[in-house]
């Protein structure tokens, strides 16, 4: 009874999942045509980052990554970047909010004003920055005139340029977790005789913290990267203003070995944040 | 916390101003919802009627959630109509509970206290005596997608009324359980809300959770109330067909002459009350035997010519739906059914007898 049951279903089980065992088979079975430029898409994706190892100097490695500029160079990235980061946090994550949640006119161009820094080259964004804040620039002129506050060729400035770059990935990411996030939880809290700002920091915020997670961590890796704006913004002093990206440039023509050096550096970290983001991003879909 | 209740509770001047006397009308594009709404502390009322009907509109205008277009809401002699939602002494129940998902049963009771001003360790200690109460301290430090549907529930309750509330709002509570659970949760619901000592509303699509659990039930359609009165008041006399179809029951309205009522539609049905003017006649589908000839023998007063348009299973009963003079539903045993050679489109004769038919002013 209970084999001839089994074996009935066993029967239907082939005939609902062959066919589709069969599509799936001919889908492992890609194409010449498609599977070709694939591969040299792979190959020329992954072959520099392998080259970047082939040719490390591995030998001297200990002493160019003990070096003073080296250390100076790569302290500050991390310093910029990070404060970069909590500054888009703390002005990103409420505007990830008013673009998710209040309805107001011209709220599709400000989300297109937003998402333009992504598109910008960084160089634009930083003559951009140097028009704005910059010593004769429209508010730059008012900040050294009433504060004696300069902007260009500082450390400050090296995280304005870079939170610049950085922080429309967070808003981007932030105001989809947002609109993912059940709005009825902020009401619930309304209901319980929490105002809006109180619903908004003890339900939304906890709700929404991978997402303003992920958001941070890629903004944090965008910044730590950022060259354009910031050699135009805030030039390449060493110890002020120059981050890894300037010094790797920089060494790149007088000293090449310590340059793979410090880009194997980089290319360490962006690993780290890669599989710090594994389960977000790799395993969709 | 007790700060927010003090004024509607004791700025009452008179007696009749407690409770809730309320106009909902909120207008959506082409949806208009009109509702009035008066209870006194202790009642329950349920707003019962069909998806898309406004209840849970009605509801989150209660709340605050949405804002009136035009109307009044009063509560305990306050008027409520312009304050936000978390300054309203209200407490909501939500359909699917929205528990906090990041905090736990404890942290989800306390937040109302919480948001009232008290210390952290004293809205704990009050949300455990909250739990306590509907028998859920063992779950206190459980995270709501550890709890059973309706542990949630009860969860969700405690929240609600942890603000001590003067409204409390529940809509669909029982929806999102299933059938077994439902029957417990629904007995528990009902002795809560019995102890609840202000004004209770609950919305629901559900004619027993609204029969059981609410005194009074304020039927809606389509944004207007169609009826309102106690739950066996509107069980013995429904006013529209959504109502008779909910209780079950053939529902007609006509012109009564004596014992004779001429339903809309050229029909006649013979009653045993003598009315005259226009009536609501009533009578349930088990009344009504079914014959393959036209019967000649039979003391029933009332036949009709039918034609069969539809069978459906209710139980061990076959629910016939006919056609033809006078449209009405049947219920039949399965071995009845089979006797008459039942089918789509065949051709019945229908009786009733005239005491099982009941007749009222409409």
């Amino acid at each position: 009874m209970t084999s001839s049951d089994s074996g009935k279903a066993g029967t239907v089980d082939t005939l609902s999942g062959g066919p589709r065992r069969r599509a799936r088979r001919r889908g492992g079975a890609a194409p010449l045509p498609l599977l070709v430029p694939a591969l040299i898409g792979l190959a020329f994706l992954v072959l520099p980052l392998v080259a970047l190892l082939i040719r490390a100097p591995w030998h001297s490695m200990p002493d160019l990554l003990t070096s003073t500029e080296v250390w100076q160079a790569l302290r500050l990235s991390l310093v910029c970047a990070t404060a970069a980061t909590a500054v888009s946090l703390v002005i990103g994550v409420p505007l990830a909010w008013l673009l998710a949640r209040v309805e107001f006119p011209g709220r599709g161009l400000v989300r297109a004003l937003v998402t333009l820094p992504l598109v910008l080259p960084p160089v634009v964004g930083g003559v951009a920055l140097l028009m704005a804040l910059g010593r004769n620039g429209v508010v730059g002129k008012w900040l050294d005139s009433w504060f004696g506050v300069t902007l260009p060729f500082t450390t400050t400035g090296v995280v304005i340029a870079e939170a610049f770059v950085a922080m429309p990935f967070l808003v981007i990411s932030v105001e989809g977790t947002l609109r993912a996030a059940d709005p009825r939880y902020e009401e619930a809290a309304t209901t319980l005789g929490a105002s809006r700002f109180t619903a908004f920091r003890r339900v939304t915020l906890p709700l929404i913290a991978p997402g303003i997670a992920a958001g941070a961590v890629l903004a944090w890796a965008r910044a730590l990267g950022e060259f354009g704006a910031t050699i135009t913004f805030a030039g390449n002093f060493p110890g002020r203003t120059q981050t890894m990206p300037l010094a790797v440039y920089l060494a790149l023509q007088n000293d090449p070995e310590a340059a793979i050096a410090l880009s194997l550096v980089l290319l360490a970290v962006s690993i780290a944040v890669l599989a710090g983001l594994r389960d977000r991003w790799m395993t969709a879909s | 916390m007790t700060d927010i209740e003090k004024p509607s509770r004791y700025d009452v001047d008179a007696p009749s101003a407690d409770g809730l006397d309320a106009r909902l009308v909120v207008q959506r594009g082409s949806f208009r919802l009109d509702v009035a709404l008066t209870a006194a502390p202790g009642d329950v009322v349920a707003l019962l009627g069909p998806n898309g009907a406004g209840k849970t509109t009605a509801l989150r205008a209660l709340a605050g959630l949405v804002p009136l277009t035009d109307g009044h809401l009063r509560l305990d002699g306050a008027e409520l109509d312009r304050t936000p939602p978390e300054s309203r002494p209200v407490g909501v129940v939500f359909q699917d509970y929205l528990l906090f998902p990041h905090l736990t049963a404890l942290d989800n009771v306390a937040f109302g206290p919480r948001c009232h001003g008290a210390g952290k360790a004293a809205a704990r200690a009050q949300a455990a005596v909250w739990l306590e109460r509907m028998g859920l301290a063992a779950h206190a430090s459980a995270k709501p997608r550890r709890l059973s549907g309706g542990q949630a529930q009860r969860v969700a309750l405690a929240r609600a009324l942890a603000t001590h509330p003067r409204l409390l709002l529940l809509d669909e509570p029982l929806a999102a359980l299933d059938a077994r659970t439902r029957l417990d949760v629904r007995a528990q619901l009902r002795h809560h809300l019995a102890d609840f000592e202000a004004v209770a509303v609950l919305v629901t699509h559900d004619p027993l959770d609204a029969m059981v659990l609410a005194d009074h039930l304020v039927v809606i359609e389509e944004g207007r109330v169609v009826q309102r009165g106690t739950p066996t008041d509107i069980a013995r006399h429904p006013r529209t067909d959504y109502i008779a179809h909910l209780v079950g029951l053939n529902l007609y309205r006509g012109e009564a002459e004596g014992h004779t009522v001429h339903v809309d539609g050229g029909s006649t049905v013979t009653t045993s009350e003598d009315l005259t003017g226009p009536v609501f006649v009533a009578f349930p589908p088990s009344a009504v035997t079914l014959h393959r000839d036209r019967p000649t023998g039979s003391s029933a007063r009332n036949f009709w010519r039918c034609e069969v348009s539809g069978l459906e299973t209710h139980g061990d009963q076959i629910r016939v739906a006919l056609g033809g003079e006078l449209p009405l539903a049947a219920d039949l045993t399965t071995v009845a059914a089979a006797e008459l050679d039942l089918h789509a489109g065949a051709e019945v004769w229908a009786t009733v007898k005239a005491t099982q038919t009941h007749a009222y002013p409409a």
